[in-house]
């Protein structure tokens, strides 16, 4: 059946004229020839032949195909395809493990000053005193909040950090003459650490998971081994649940001479309450777009600084920031054990101004209440819905471990699927036409049907009892006719996609006319 | 295939993984739980013919469009013919597990082995729910 032509079904509140579903065009489809949304001034400066320029092979024959519209067409084309997109500025986004918390107004008023906005990633560091300022200031605060001395913000995403961090981990080990070749991640860790690993050269070798949710120890037992280079660890897990056993955890890894990292996609449960470094993890990422707010747009950008104790922080990527003795900042460049430059200039600037600005403006003690609400959002939520008995949502949803959690939680749809024929993809679905973007989905794997929810604590509880709501109503309705959320989304720009084809034949470019 | 179904003329391994024994040979595929956990398969990976298998080990992948999955062998063996077809055509696992979405022919080492897998009965009985 072709989803995309299916009416919306009869009690469903939906009419076909509610569909917004404008075919999409780009920007080259748009216009008319000679179209102008500017004029250039007139030259000021001697004209120069390109000829006398640039060489023969360099210059093109033919003109470029830019399209050529008017500035309202432009505006309208822009903030049409915007609002196609769902985003936080329209909704609830409620996706696990990636605390899509909202991203503070004031944040942008200050990235957009022009002494940062501006600034060229070139500049003398004698005359961007002030950016280097920002990034030293900023690695201090990360350093304090993780409980580790060292910090650098190069790398991009958090994937990237990850991936610093076993490229430290490997300097680590061979500067002390070792070559380990494995690298420990839990089964319910993040899909990047595997990915990290082999990417880094090493084998992955995985940790089950105990009933209690958290690391099986006597796994971790007969796995650490000598040949361990680290051990890579989210703490709160994918399940949402702290594990206690991490001192005793970190007494094994460290006993074998391996790393403890930690995938910092979870701060946001714990900032200003418990610290990595003192828990005795070696190297710890951050997710400054997901901790510590950034405008969440079409997937970044982001940014992935690391912490790392004393025995990591010779190999740090280059340039550093330094500050000298009269308090003037620098780059270093010259580090000779170091693993490296990550990627071009010093990292993702615009997100530390963001980050910095976010830290400043809650201080150590707002820091503290953010991640303790975030904790209490998502524990009313899971509250609200165990509650919920017309119909039973938890029977239907049972909770995968546990009986609290964290800032996230993970339930199971398999009784749904058995009970009401109802995959949780199709519960995701559904969730879009009540105005919710879906919670993550199939994720942690070791949950059947998992459904991860992480509210965040930028949330209202009138938000957090609409969507509990909806649940139960998408439930409620399944039980009569299951076909409706089997075929959903209705309201949405495009309905059900073709997973399977886009996977086997992607289209990545699109022919102009 | 919509309905889930579980052959009798099968045997079945803890790990969702079916083997039709002919004789010192069996072919080798994923049973209806296992691809429908997966969900829509997107991608097979064909080991090579002569890889050698053994019981409980992974010897390929299964890429879905929710997660790449390991494939653990029922059986100890040397594989002796895999099936092309699903390098165009994966969701032939989805569609007929049992039939046109089998995954490898191997050639047995140890026959007494298929002792230790499950009949259909026992096998669904571990599945709960």
């Amino acid at each position: 059946m072709n989803a995309a032509t299916t009416a919306p079904p009869a009690g469903s509140g939906l009419s076909e004229t509610s569909l917004q579903r404008e075919p999409a065009v780009t920007i080259f489809e748009r216009g008319a020839p000679g179209r102008r949304a500017f004029q250039c001034p007139a030259l000021d400066v001697p004209a120069v032949d390109p000829h006398e320029l640039l060489p023969a092979h360099l210059r093109r024959s033919t003109p470029p195909a830019l399209p050529e519209i008017s500035e309202p067409e432009i505006v309208r084309h822009y903030v049409r395809l915007s609002k196609r997109n769902f985003d936080l500025d329209s909704g609830f986004y409620p996706l696990g493990s990636c605390t899509m918390k909202h991203n503070p107004r004031l944040h942008e008023r200050v990235a957009a000053l022009p002494g940062h906005a501006r600034l060229h990633p070139l500049q003398d560091p004698a005359r961007a005193q002030g950016a280097l300022e920002l990034m030293w200031n900023l690695e201090r605060a990360l350093s304090e909040i993780s409980g580790l001395p060292h910090v650098s913000l190069q790398p991009s995403a958090g994937s990237h950090g990850e991936l610093a961090g076993v490229l430290l981990t490997r300097a680590y080990h061979e500067s002390r003459g070792e070559t380990r070749h494995k690298v420990l991640t839990p089964d319910t860790s993040h899909g990047t650490n595997p990915a990290t690993v082999t990417m880094a050269g090493f084998e992955v070798v995985a940790l089950a998971t105990n009933p209690d949710g958290g690391i099986d120890l006597d796994d971790l037992r007969t796995k650490a081994d000598s040949d361990v280079a680290c051990l890579m660890l989210t703490n709160p897990n994918t399940l949402g649940l702290f594990d206690p056993n991490i001192v005793e955890i970190a007494e094994i890894v460290h006993g074998v001479g391996a790393t403890l990292y930690y995938d910092g996609a979870n701060l946001n449960a714990i900032m200003g309450l418990s610290r990595p470094g003192d828990m005795g993890f070696d190297i710890v990422h951050f997710n400054l777009h997901k901790s510590f707010t950034q405008p969440h747009g079409g997937g970044g950008p982001g940014s992935g600084p690391i912490a790392v104790s004393e025995r990591i922080a010779p190999y740090l990527p280059v340039p550093t920031v330094t500050r000298d003795e009269d308090g003037h900042f620098n780059l270093d460049h010259e580090r000779s054990q170091s693993i490296g430059r990550l990627r071009g200039f010093q990292g993702n600037y615009g997100c530390f101004v963001r980050s910095y600005a976010y830290i400043c403006s809650l201080g150590a003690e707002g820091l503290k209440d953010a991640s303790e609400t975030a904790v209490l959002n998502a524990n009313y939520l899971l509250a609200r819905l165990k509650n919920t008995t017309h119909p039973p949502v938890a029977e239907y949803l049972p909770l995968a471990y546990g009986k609290l959690c964290l800032h996230e939680f993970v339930l199971s749809g398999g009784p749904m699927k058995r009970e009401l024929g109802l995959k949780t993809l199709d519960l995701a679905k559904r969730l879009l036409d009540h105005g919710f973007h879906p919670p993550t989905v199939y994720f942690p794997l070791l949950v059947d049907e998992a459904l991860m929810v992480e509210p965040t604590e930028t949330e209202t509880r009138e938000t957090l009892d609409a969507f509990a709501d909806a649940i139960a109503a998408i439930l409620s309705e399944a039980a009569d006719d299951p076909e409706i959320a089997r075929n959903a989304p209705y309201t949405t720009p495009v309905r059900r996609l073709d997973e399977v084809a886009a996977a086997k034949h992607p289209v990545i470019r699109q022919a102009l006319s | 295939m919509a309905e889930a179904s579980y052959p009798d003329d099968l045997l079945y391994h803890a790990e969702h993984d079916w083997a039709r024994i002919e004789n010192d040979e069996a072919v080798l595929g994923i049973t209806w739980y296992a691809q429908d956990a997966l969900g829509e398969v997107v991608f097979f990976d064909p080991p090579a013919v002569g890889t050698a298998l053994s019981q409980g080990e992974p010897y390929t992948e299964v890429e879905s469009v929710k997660a790449v999955s390991d494939v653990v062998a029922p059986l100890s063996g040397e594989i002796v013919a895999v099936n092309e077809a699903l390098a165009d055509s994966p969701q032939a696992i989805n569609e007929d597990p049992y039939g046109a979405g089998w995954l490898v022919r191997v050639r047995l080492s140890d026959t007494a082995e298929s002792e230790t897998l499950m009949d259909a009965v026992a096998y669904t009985a571990t599945l709960g729910g």
